[in-house]
């Protein structure tokens, strides 16, 4: 008898994609005051992929549960709202300071705690986030909790007695992998099409239940083992200059040395 | 005048309050979409023909579709190259 799915996915509320990041005066970090934020695009995407595990009926077993679980500041409860309109259960905001970040590794305990204690057996989340880019929490959490794991994932299917296939993008290919539950995955761009969290949806999204608790509740306490030195925006990009002819370009070639 | 029906006059009323929420996020501005959104619901506001009505609606569905699968797309295109080295 195959047992029943019960997802965990951990959202983060990050700067929208379509903002230019700006640095702080300080030179300390990005200025998030009065900046847009959103879900993180690749959060969207394990969202999407747990309620599709639901409504398409992959799973033999069926789908008990699906909790998103977010970290942040008061206002990451929007995301989370989010992730109910997509179609979540019921969402877990371990709430923060505003302004206090996480590193991937406090972030992967606080989860693996989550997921003991909502007695999850898959947990689907985005492979990075696109802030800090870092791509580790997946795989720690994984580690921690001594689960098989399959990143970059663009195709998950099931089979018989727990067994998940599944489809990770690679360099120049993909890459197939076999495990059974419990399981961590981790999402990347081609696995599914995130649906629009429509206005109904985000007001029926308001009835579902949103837990509050603290990194206390876990046994946890925010310790940064990293410190920011200096953040500074990129280099201007150089424009490029136009030659007249074939002799221009060799001319320009060489006064550049590449000849 | 009267609605000929509430519930297509709830409807419309809907349909209306999606793609304004919808237009929050539209490219060229919430300032560019509303005026534009409000002016294509007044031109057909004195209908009553039911069954044109009902066609006003699937045709503002069909927008509503159009409008969320712009926005994936802007985001899936812009994604793809900020991450593909390929792309």
């Amino acid at each position: 008898m195959a047992s029943k799915l019960r997802i965990l996915v951990p959202v983060k509320r990050v700067i929208d994609y379509a903002v230019k990041p700006r640095v702080n005066k300080a030179m300390t970090a990005v200025e998030t005051a009065g900046v847009k934020h959103s879900m993180n695009p690749f959060d969207e995407l394990s969202v999407e992929e747990s309620v599709r595990i639901r409504e398409k009926k992959r799973f033999p077993g069926g789908v008990e549960d699906i909790c998103a679980i977010s970290a942040g500041p008061p206002k990451a409860a929007d995301v989370l709202r989010t992730a109910m309109a997509m179609g979540a259960d019921r969402a877990i905001h371990v709430e923060l300071k505003d302004g206090e970040e996480m590193e991937p590794l406090t972030v992967a305990k606080m989860l693996k705690a989550a997921a003991e204690r909502e007695k999850s057996n898959l947990v689907i989340l985005g492979k990075q986030s696109i802030d800090d880019d870092a791509a580790q929490t997946g795989q720690m959490l994984a580690g921690l909790l001594g689960w098989p794991q399959a990143t970059q994932a663009s195709k998950v299917e099931f089979g018989e007695n727990n067994s998940i296939t599944v489809t990770k993008e690679v360099d120049g290919g993909v890459e197939t992998v076999k495990a059974k539950l419990p399981m961590v995955v981790t999402t990347d761009l081609r696995l599914n099409e995130p649906r629009y969290a429509s206005l109904p949806n985000i007001m029926k999204a308001k009835k579902k239940k949103l837990d509050k608790v603290g990194l206390g509740d876990f046994g946890l306490t925010n310790e940064p083992r990293l410190k920011v030195l200096k953040v500074t925006e990129p280099a201007p990009r150089q424009g490029g200059g136009k030659v007249e002819d074939v002799d221009g370009l060799v001319a320009k070639l060489k006064e550049l040395g590449a000849l | 005048m009267p609605p000929s029906t509430p519930s297509l006059r709830h409807q419309v009323i809907a349909l209306y309050k999606e793609l304004l929420y919808l237009g929050r996020e539209y490219p060229l501005g919430y300032d560019y979409f509303r005026p534009r959104l409000h002016k294509a619901f007044m031109s057909k506001a004195g209908e009553t023909d039911e069954d044109k009505i009902r066609k006003g609606i699937s045709q503002g569905e069909y927008v509503k579709k159009e409008i969320e699968m712009l926005y994936y797309l802007k985001r899936y295109r812009t994604l793809r190259k900020r991450y593909d080295a390929d792309a």
